[in-house]
């Protein structure tokens, strides 16, 4: 059996506290003087967000929801890495055992230009939506769709595809990204449905919408690969390629398509 | 039959009424549907179905989520997959046959003609997921892959690995995100109902708390749907998300509609044992797990020794020895209260004493570690993430935890509460699951419900009010509402009392999973009605909540959550208690066999009990709508 019941103690956070959007910010320290190393991350900030409410202080405001790592709304960074030092791991997920007794532990929102704070560690991804809004999507109204087993899909096309379309749209990739690139995300997405027979008649001005929303809002990439390292559903950065490929033909096919008008 | 419960069901034999309706149905011309708003509140599966359908229909949708985006609902964590009667393997499935597995799942408690309806659109739901891109898994000839569910002798399950509901809700999601583009729909994030505004016998709009700002707001429409999702966090400690709450529902209730069958929950048997005192919620292990692994505990209560070292002869299998002809695979709310006994008699196992075993090492040696790796190794890692331990090596310990809430507001055929106007869906109204649901069963209600049903029945309602105005959002009405709902949230933060909503929220839990659980009987649930209006006169008392009303707070939204769960919880007991028979989920120790099995009473209960609010948490009214069971009969379900 593991080490059950065990306690960590003497712990430092160093929490980032900005009361909204164009207020200042600053780290505050707090100490927890111990903590069940089978509690998650979340729930030792639920402690000492009881502990504020208990002094009559404000609690940390952050986002979070399933607890399950698969709702993408939990976020932190935490000593410097989006979504801490577990690999392939959302911070929901991230528990109290993988840290010792005595560490400080600096716990920041997401950094990245695109995703400004809205209060202490919560951050704004709406800039996501907008580009899934751009054509992250299959034009498929309800109803009138033919009969799901009428295009047979390959097993490896269908897997790849899943191995895109698993992204939880935390935004770690952006966070961790020097460039606060978002390339990790809007690969997967188009990907995803690139890849897929039923993606193919809006291929191309997917990629190219979807590509051109993202560049108005974040960074561009410089191959680092942080994002992949970050990305708690360890998703390929290949996609990145793909999507590259994708959007240069989209590119030379709509130049053929101006030079026949 | 009471007047204000007419379910409206269409004549006819139950293969025809949903034809029928359709054919009777009224319309709306494609050119007037502008001229209607639609309010949709959640933006899950059945939320972000319904309000991109309709803004493709024509009708102008404001659709309202309290996450920063869509893709945040619940509906994303569902694991196992999405019935649908396609019959692709020719294993003998058909739609009656998924109407007549969900009536005898839910225990005869629903109703026949909406559970029939949900099977005839659920080969539709299939299509129209596969037309989006949903990357359902593949048989290597490229067609679609099933597997089976608890419940069901076919082979009728969708699944994209074990994150269905996770792909599923992202392609409803994405089909939003382009009627948002288009604007067809105005999406608002991250905002709250805290009231639905009745106007004239009419549902007339909502106001709105927006949870950035702190700001009040009211949104008038010609029709209000609610697609809020399930109550299972009342119990504190559930697989719910953290945010998952029971608000506009009861805001719903307050206004007129009736809740239905509040004491219908489901616990899920299969989900890691709480680990300490600091847990905020449980998390599910699939289901599928039973099929390798053996449950068992030690014979002796005392036994403290690694699993490993207590022989065979010194472990009880108990469900292998209670129900020997579905073993470990018996049905989530038996063998949820096998467990329950287990631990109770004080062979609990772990450092809580709080569980039982799942063991894996029999198919291991079986069948190898590498088969059974490969079957089950994405819940392996989640296991170990989460507890430390390595399931392969040492027993995973499982133990039930409250799941899915089948009650909810109570819905016609049409999916209209008692309020004209405000309509119901997915896990928030009742009608679909009875008093248990079975597994893949309500990724497919949500979509049905969103996709397929409510985009017909509402033009039925628009229709005559072309042409007559709609009071907007500045009649005295939404002014006095939004009022209210400013006072109260101001009062939460003015009482200076000394515990957190949380600290009450936890309370309230345990009082209800203590009498309102996984077994209930009458001398507990008056007890929890004793306690309940106690701690909720002390929440209303002794509340703290820190910081201001005009920025986030968090601890804010949660006092107007905990809220409204402690007036539900009242209900769900009381509910508990006049329901005095046993029947799925609901498992009144009164009404058993000799044997521990549930004893129905279908004389007196095979009804629907749809609760009126009167201004009193602890006086509601009854009111009872009778089932009529047509086309199946009414059989014991026995697993033995």
């Amino acid at each position: 059996m593991s080490a059950h019941g065990r306690h960590l103690t003497n712990l430092t956070l160093k929490i980032w506290r900005q009361a909204g959007p164009d207020t200042p910010g600053r780290f505050e320290t707090y100490r927890i003087d111990s903590i069940s190393d089978e509690a998650s991350f979340l729930e030792m900030l639920d402690v000492l967000n009881e502990r504020l409410i208990a002094d009559d202080r404000e609690p940390v405001v952050f986002d979070n929801d399933c607890r399950e790592g698969i709702c993408g709304a939990c976020s932190l960074m935490i000593n410097g890495q989006a979504h801490g030092p577990q690999r392939g791991t959302a911070t929901c997920q991230l528990h109290m055992r993988k840290f010792q007794s005595g560490d400080e532990i600096v716990v920041e929102p997401w950094r990245a230009t695109a995703f400004p704070i809205i209060k202490d560690l919560m951050v704004d991804r709406s800039p996501f939506d907008r580009i899934i809004e751009s054509g992250g999507f299959i034009t498929a109204p309800t109803g009138g769709a033919p009969d799901a087993n009428l295009i047979p899909i390959p097993k490896v096309v269908a897997d790849a595809a899943m191995d895109a379309a698993e992204c939880i749209g935390c935004g770690a990739c952006v966070a961790a990204c020097p460039n606060g690139a978002a390339h990790l995300f809007t690969a997967a997405k188009v990907s995803h449905l690139n890849l897929l027979p039923q993606g193919q008649a809006e291929r191309f001005s997917r990629v190219e919408s979807m590509v051109e929303t993202m560049d108005e809002y974040f960074g561009s990439c410089t191959n680092h690969g942080e994002c992949e390292a970050a990305c708690p559903k360890s998703i390929s950065i290949d996609f990145i390629a793909l999507m590259h490929k994708d959007y240069l033909k989209a590119k030379l096919a709509n130049r053929r398509e101006l030079s026949r008008t | 039959m009471d007047p204000a419960l007419d379910a409206k069901i269409p004549a006819g034999p139950i293969e025809d009424k949903w034809d029928s309706y359709k054919a009777d149905v009224k319309l709306v011309n494609p050119n007037n549907k502008r001229r209607f708003k639609i309010i949709v509140v959640g933006t899950g599966l059945a939320g972000a179905s319904a309000a991109a359908t309709l803004a493709e229909l024509g009708y102008q949708v404001d659709a309202f989520t309290y996450h920063d985006s869509p893709r945040r609902a619940h509906s994303i964590a569902a694991q196992g997959g999405i019935n649908a009667a396609k019959n692709y393997h020719g294993d003998g499935d058909s739609i009656h046959r998924l109407f007549y597995d969900t009536i005898k799942g839910g225990d005869f408690r629903s109703r026949e003609g909406n559970v029939h309806r949900l099977a005839q659109v659920s080969v539709d739901i299939i299509d129209q997921m596969v037309a989006q891109g949903v990357p359902f898994a593949r048989e290597y000839g490229g067609l679609l892959d099933n597997r089976s569910f608890g419940g069901a002798q076919v082979s009728r399950t969708f699944y994209a690995r074990g994150q269905t509901g996770q792909q599923l809700l992202l392609g409803a999601y994405q089909q939003l995100e382009r009627q948002v583009g288009l604007g067809g729909v105005r999406l608002w994030n991250r905002v709250e109902l805290v009231d639905v505004v009745v106007i004239d016998g009419r549902c007339s709009g909502i106001v709105t708390r927006d949870l950035v700002t702190g700001e009040f707001h009211s949104h008038a429409a010609h029709a209000v749907v609610l697609a809020t999702g399930g109550y299972g966090n009342v119990f504190f400690l559930s697989t719910n998300a953290m945010a998952c709450n029971v608000t506009a529902a009861w805001r719903a209730h307050q206004r007129g509609a009736y809740f239905a069958n509040p004491c219908y929950t489901q616990i899920h048997p299969t989900c890691i044992p709480q680990a300490d005192e600091t847990q905020s919620k449980l998390t599910l292990m699939s289901e599928s797990l039973r099929n390798d692994g053996r449950v068992w505990v030690p014979k002796n209560p005392d036994d403290r020794r690694p699993a490993d070292e207590i022989p065979e002869e010194e472990r009880d299998y108990y469900l292998e020895r209670l129900y020997p002809s579905y073993g470990n695979l018996a049905p989530r709310d038996i063998s949820s209260r096998a467990a329950k006994r287990a631990v109770d008699s004080g062979r609990g196992v772990g450092p809580l004493k709080n569980g039982v075993y799942l063991d894996f090492s029999a198919a291991i040696q079986r069948v190898g570690f590498d088969t059974v790796w490969e079957r089950y190794s994405n819940l392996f890692e989640m296991y170990e993430r989460i507890t430390g331990e390595n399931p392969t090596k040492v027993p995973m310990r499982i133990y039930p935890a409250s799941h899915y809430t089948m009650g909810g507001l109570w819905v016609d055929y049409e999916l209209m509460t008692t309020i004209p106007g405000l309509y119901c869906m997915g896990e928030a109204n009742f009608s679909d699951h009875g008093a248990n649901r079975l597994g893949a069963s309500a990724l497919m209600q949500g979509l049905a419900d969103g996709y397929f049903v409510l985009p017909y029945t509402i033009g039925n309602y628009l229709a005559p009010l072309l042409g007559k105005p709609a009071p907007g959002a500045d009649h005295p009405e939404f002014k006095a509402a939004a009022f209210a709902a400013r006072d109260r949230f101001q009062n939460y933060l003015e009482i200076g009392g000394t515990r957190s909503p949380d600290w009450f929220h936890r309370e309230l839990g345990k009082i209800i999973w203590d009498y309102c659980g996984m077994e209930r009987n009458e001398a507990g649930l008056e007890k929890a009605l004793s306690e309940l209006p106690a701690l909720y006169e002390e929440f209303k008392r002794d509340l703290r909540v820190t910081g201001d009303g005009a920025s986030v707070n968090q601890t804010l939204e949660k006092a107007g959550r905990v809220d409204d769960f402690f007036q539900l919880g009242m209900l769900m007991c009381r509910d508990a208690l006049e329901r005095k028979e046993s029947c799925g989920g609901h498992f009144r120790t009164e009404y058993q066999d000799e044997e521990g099995e549930a004893k129905r009473d279908d004389e007196h209960f095979a009804h629907v009990a749809a609760w009126e609010w009167t201004g009193e948490p602890m006086k509601p009214v009854r009111h009872q709508e009778e089932l009529e069971f047509e086309a199946v009969h009414l059989a014991t379900r026995s697993y033995k």
